[in-house]
Parts: C-alpha cells; structure tokens; sequence
C-alpha cells in the first residue's frame, strides 16, 4: 500500500484499489466458511470514532474487525465527552495515548478525517466525511461490480439522486473513473453541485437516457429534509423524474444491475418490486462491504495483497 | 521589534523621500524635532545627533487600514487594542479602524468613547467604527449622531451584512448628514447559503458548501444603486469577486462618493489555496478563483480600488485547529500586508504607496499631507526590493491565524514612527 491512510478516493492509487478489490475476494471466501474467522490482526487495537450515527457502517466495520481478530472500541458522539465541550482534537488525543493502531472515522464534517491524521499516528480510514468521501463505500460497491460482471473497466454506471450532498456519489466517480468506468450523474438540477463535470462526468436530467445507457445504476438515498430546504418540491415529483420502478424499467429493453448504498426510502427513490428483483445486488453490496472493509483493514495494518 | 520613545530630536538619513500624496520624490533628510516634522530634504550629516541611516530606504507615509478587528471589548484573548496596535506597528501602520463587531458591540456612544479612551495609550491611533444598527441586529439604526460626535468614523455592522435594503437605505440617508461613510459587509446571507467557500469546481470537490460570486456581486449592486440614488458616501469593503469589481467600477461614474477596498489575501490566493482545507484560509467573503483573482488586481491598477485593508481578524489557535466548518472565518494581515501587495502586484511603488496611506486616509477624513511641517510624525521607512520569508516570529499579534507563515514576500518595513514612539524592526 503506497498510503498510510484512506481517507478518499480521489488521489488514491488505482494500483491500490485494485489490491484491495482482489484481497475483498480473498475474504468473501473466509465469509463462506463455517468459522468465519481469521487470525490476521490478532494484537492489533482499532477505534471505531463515529460523531454521527450510521448504523450499518458501524456494524460492517466491527463485524469485518472481528472476522480478523482484531480488539475494537466504539466510540460514539451520543456516549462521548464530546457533549460536554471537548474539543475534537482532545477527544482524538485521548484516543491516541492510549496506543491504537487504526481509527476508523465517521463525522459529519468534509475534510474531518485528514483533520485527524495531523493529531495521531495511528492509520486513519475514513467512513464517512461530511460531504466529501466515503471511500469505503465506494470500494464495496466496485467490488460488487466486479463480482457482477469481472471487470470494472469500460462498464457505464449511472449514480441517480443527490449528488450534491453525496459523499457516496464523490468516492464513487473518483473510483470508477480510475478503474475505468465511465460515468453519468443523474439528478434534480438543483442537486447536482456546480462543476461536477470537471471530474470527468457527464450529467443529464433525463433518467430513460441513463436507463437506456446504463450497465448498473447506484441509486443514491434522498434526504427528505432536502425538500424542506426547497431542493425539490415533492416526493411524488422526485418519484415522478428520478424514482426507480419497475413501469420505468419495464421500458427499456435491456436488464441492467441496481445498486443502493442504503437505507432505502422504498417507494420514493426506488420500489420494492426493484429492491427486491433479480437485478438488485443490494444485499450482496452489504456482504462484499464487510469483505472489503476487512481488506482495507488488513492490508492498511500491514497485510499483504492477496491475488487470485 | 523593538519599540523605543522617540529622542527629542532626530534625523533620519539619506533616504528616499516618497511623498504619495505628491507623487514626488527625492533624496535627503527627515528631520524630527519633538515628534513633529521638523523639515524634509535637507542633505547633509549633522553632528552630536540622533540619526537613522536610511541610505537604500524609502521613507514614507505611516499605512493606515480602515479595516481591521482588534476583539476588544470582549475577546481579549484574541487580540487587544494594544497586541493589535503592535501588529501594527510591524506592518508599517500608523493609524487603523477598528470594526464594531466585538462583545458587546460597539453601537452606543459610550462604547466608542471606550474604545478612543483606550486608544489614547496605544502606539498607533486608533478610530473606531460604529455599529449602523443596534446590536448590529439589522433593524434599528444606532445613535449615528452620537456615535459620531464620540469619535466614531465610520458606520458598519461589519461581519453581518444588512439584509433589509430598507435598513440600508435609511442608514445611508441618515449617515449622509454627517458626511461619514456606511461600510456594508456586501453578501447576500440567502444567496450565501451558509457557504463556507467559494462556490466553483474545488468546493464541489472538497464537499464544502459553497457560496457564490453573485452572492457578494448582487449585494454590492444593490448598496451603489442606493448610495447612488441618495448620492451617499458608501464604502465597499474587502470586494472578493470580479463581478463585485465590475459593478464598483461602473457605478463610480455616477456617484463620486463611492469608495471600495481590497485585501491583501485576495489579492494573493486562490481556492486552489484551500484543497488540503487549511482554516486559515477561510474568510469571508471567501477566497475565490484564479480569474477573480487577476479581475481584482486589474481594478487596482484602474483605481476601481481606493485602498487597500487587510480585514486583520485574529482568532485563536483552538479555534482555528477545528474542522474546516466549525472554524471561524477571518485571518490576520498587518504585518504580512506590505510584503504581500507590494509582491504581488507589482506597481510602481509610489502608486502602490497610494493604496496604504494617502487613499485610505481620505475614505475616512484624515489629514493626507504628513510631510507637512509641524504635522506629527507618521512615518514608515521601508525596503522595497527586500525579499524574505514570513515566519510565526514576524507576527505581533496576539493570534498566529494567517496563511502567509512560509510564503516569500518582497518588500519589508524597517521602521515605523507613530505618536512619539519608533517600532524598530530590523
Ligand atoms: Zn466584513
């Protein structure tokens, strides 16, 4: 691994990812195991630093730190000093001086987890800052797809929803772009951020074309709050231009793969009958994220690239 | 630095004497006797004298900032009237405002008698600014009149703009009958949309909220359409964006009485500056693009820009060592301004002179001529050609909030003489 840390995709190197995606393999074999345990990070201490709630990152996190053997402390704003006015970078020496090996990261500001690499020593992945990354999801979701189709190279994704708001859609287009994919943003003009064509992507507002295009598409969570602030008018609009049903579908020919990061909003960004069809690899996203999570984590912590 | 009384007499020897209220300048002797200017370009060395060898320097006018935030009252712990009057002192200034933004805000007369009470021992002087409306609220205007009669010079809600044109177009009306200026932070807060960085390709990339050029643009259109129709004195300060440039630049035809600023880090960085999200670089209006950028020192050149002011906005390191959204915005500028101008825009130096002491002392009324005999020395002596690197030991301020530790600057202050004091920075 040619960095220390993960904290984003976008000046990641693709080498690396690629490591990493081979290694998840690896790992998804030791998940099919009866005992689905490893010794690999026996000794090592990781930190599981969450200032925002996200239930399923934590739990994929612990369960894939488990899997190696690896001892993990939680640590959550709700349970935290932090209410009482600690400051951020005295909660995280804190956490340093008590001699951990990797701190796994979730907070609720852009830039947060490079903010922490200058107050400790330990390995930093990100799980999530603010706006910006959430590289880990993005591996796990390229790993879906290479599992899907045995490559990453030449397919067309289509990211649909909020991208102004997503972490997820920027660690994903920085990772697919690397790897080879090209990519279409597909949302409400009022949530797709300004210049996001400079990342190599193209951006329309018209779903059929991204239906009729598309190998996969990553269906992206709508915050309904973002329609308090007036960023779309109705959920029965958004479902009308951007929601993904089986009628929608139905129109194009050709079957192609449907992604979520999760939680859905089932009936508003995506159906049921959607969700929960053949093409829908949801469910193998939230497993191959516990096998990529723990390649992260070994290969960060000293592993080396498994190759099959 | 090295801050010593002046001696009853002395002589400063065989510099340039730069006149920027003249434009002239000319080889000799300043002569001060009892902190007055004594005489100007005599030549020759004179015996048993105090004397300062100014050979290879240029001796000028004292810099003056209209717009600088020294926290007191209320956040000492940042910056106090005297840290901030040695700042000051090392970036070659002898006279500064101070914005109304502090704890509680400067909006009554009283306040501002404070602030010129307190002024009268530091080594710089000092003018305060009122607030325009109470508790800088946005809604009612203060006691302009007293405010004024107090010392204040100026009028602003400095840090908040006025959101209400209503409110602005009163305290433009009102303010003219004092022949003061009304110093609008010009953004829109719902165009801004909390954003904590200019809005283009870096903030899209870095996750942060943005906020747009026209958001600063729509609102200085809005303060000279006002000013234009009650022909009053307004002063736009710290213009962030070309469009902002272009709109200052258009309604100065019409309305004489406009005046606007520009800071030193403006002029200096772009958003580029911000992808490894540094908080010392997060100010508003925030930095922005590499075509604002150059748009902003086109409007120097043009004189769309009256003055520069460096928006100096010390806060502390705790603060600033947060995450890029919960740190405060603003940094420091006194001592890193002149290195920084005189770099980057690369004008004669007798015009630039013009942007630090001549121009800005007439946005605010003071006396323009410091050469004349009997005023009391005001003077800057500096190196224009000296190149040098900024470190954290050039800074005076009580607060280390800039982004300029490490850059190369060209052009360093030596000496400054203000209110019977010499600031020795060698
Ligand atoms: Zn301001």
């Amino acid at each position: 691994m040619q960095e220390k840390h993960l904290l984003g995709l976008e000046h990641y190197p693709a080498e690396d990812i690629v490591s990493i995606i081979d290694t998840a393999f690896s790992f998804r074999e030791v998940l099919d195991r009866p005992i689905k345990k490893v010794p690999s990070l026996q000794g090592k201490t990781i930190v599981n630093l969450f200032f925002e709630n996200s239930t399923r990152t934590r739990i994929s996190f612990e369960l894939a730190q488990k899997r190696l053997s690896a001892d993990t402390v939680n640590f959550s704003a709700s349970s935290s000093s932090l209410k009482k006015g600690e400051s951020f970078k005295d909660t995280v020496q804190n956490i340093e001086a008590m001699k951990i090996d990797a701190v796994v990261m979730r907070h609720p500001d852009p830039g947060a987890s490079l903010h922490l690499t200058k107050y400790v020593d330990a390995v930093v992945i990100n799980a999530g800052d603010g706006t910006h990354e959430h590289p880990t999801q993005a591996i796990l979701d390229m790993t879906s797809l290479q599992e899907r189709f045995g490559k990453v190279k030449g397919l067309r994704i289509g990211i649909i929803g909020d991208i102004m708001y997503s972490r997820v859609a920027r660690s994903n287009i920085y990772g697919l772009k690397k790897l080879g994919a090209e990519v279409i943003l597909c949302g409400p003009t009022t949530l797709i951020p300004p210049h996001i064509d400079s990342l190599g992507v193209r951006v329309t507002h018209d779903l059929d074309e991204v239906l009729d295009w598309a190998d996969a598409i990553n269906v992206l969570r709508i915050q309904l709050e973002r329609m308090d602030r007036g960023l779309f008018p109705s959920v029965r609009e958004y479902r009308n231009l951007f929601g993904i049903t089986s009628e929608r579908l139905k129109k194009h020919k050709k079957e192609i793969v449907i992604m979520h990061p999760g939680p859905m909003n089932r009936g508003i960004e995506i159906d049921s009958s959607v969700a929960d069809g053949k093409e829908a690899i949801i469910l193998d996203q939230v497993l191959n994220g516990v096998a990529s999570r723990m390649a992260i984590l070994y290969l960060l912590l000293g592993g080396k690239p498994e190759n099959n | 630095m090295n801050l010593k009384k002046l001696p009853k007499k002395l002589v400063l020897q065989g510099g340039t004497i730069l006149d920027p209220l003249s434009g002239r300048s000319k080889k000799g002797n300043v002569v001060i006797e009892r902190n007055k200017i004594k005489s100007v370009g005599s030549t020759g060395g004179a015996k048993g004298e105090t004397k300062i060898d100014c050979s290879g320097l240029v001796i000028t006018h004292g810099f003056c900032d209209v717009h600088v935030h020294f926290r007191e009252p209320g956040r000492e712990d940042k910056e106090t009237l005297q840290t901030g009057s040695r700042a000051a002192l090392a970036g070659g200034f002898t006279r500064v405002c101070v914005m109304p933004n502090t704890s509680p805000p400067l909006d009554t007369p009283e306040s501002i008698r404070f602030i010129v009470e307190k002024a009268e021992e530091c080594p710089v002087h000092i003018h305060p600014i009122g607030a325009v409306t109470k508790g800088q609220k946005g809604q009612e205007l203060t006691e302009v009149q007293g405010i004024i009669s107090e010392g204040a010079v100026a009028l602003s809600d400095d840090g908040l703009p006025i959101s209400d044109a209503q409110v602005m177009r009163l305290a433009l009306e009102y303010t003219s009958m004092f022949d003061k200026p009304v110093i609008n932070h010009a953004e829109d807060e719902c165009l801004r949309n909390n954003g904590l960085m200019h809005e283009g390709e870096i903030s899209t990339r870095l996750g942060l909220a943005g906020n747009p050029s026209l958001a600063e643009a729509i609102m200085i259109q809005r303060d000279l359409e006002l000013a234009n129709m009650i022909q009053a004195k307004l002063h736009v300060p710290h213009v962030s964006s070309a469009g902002g440039a272009a709109n200052i630049r258009r309604m100065k035809k019409l309305n004489p009485n406009i005046t606007a600023e520009v800071t030193p880090h403006h002029l200096f960085f772009n958003d580029q500056a911000l992808l490894e999200y540094n908080t010392n670089f997060k100010v508003a209006p925030p930095i922005r693009t590499e075509d604002d950028r150059k748009e902003l020192i086109k409007a120097v050149k043009d004189g769309t820009f009256d003055c520069i002011a460096t928006d100096h906005a010390p806060h502390t390191i705790d603060e600033k060592e947060a995450t890029f959204e919960s740190a405060p915005f603003g940094m420091i500028g006194l001592e890193s301004c002149f290195g920084a101008v005189n770099k980057v825009l690369d004008m004669p130096l007798k015009e630039l002179l013009k942007l630090l002491t001549v121009n800005p002392r007439r946005v605010m009324g003071f006396e323009e001529d410091l050469f004349k005999i009997g005023c009391a020395a005001e003077l800057t002596i500096l190196d224009p050609a000296q190149e040098w690197i900024y470190k954290e030991q050039n800074i005076y301020s009580k607060s280390r909030n800039t982004p300029f530790i490490g850059e190369k600057l060209k052009g360093k202050v030596r000496y400054t003489i203000s209110k019977g004091t010499i600031a020795d920075l060698n």
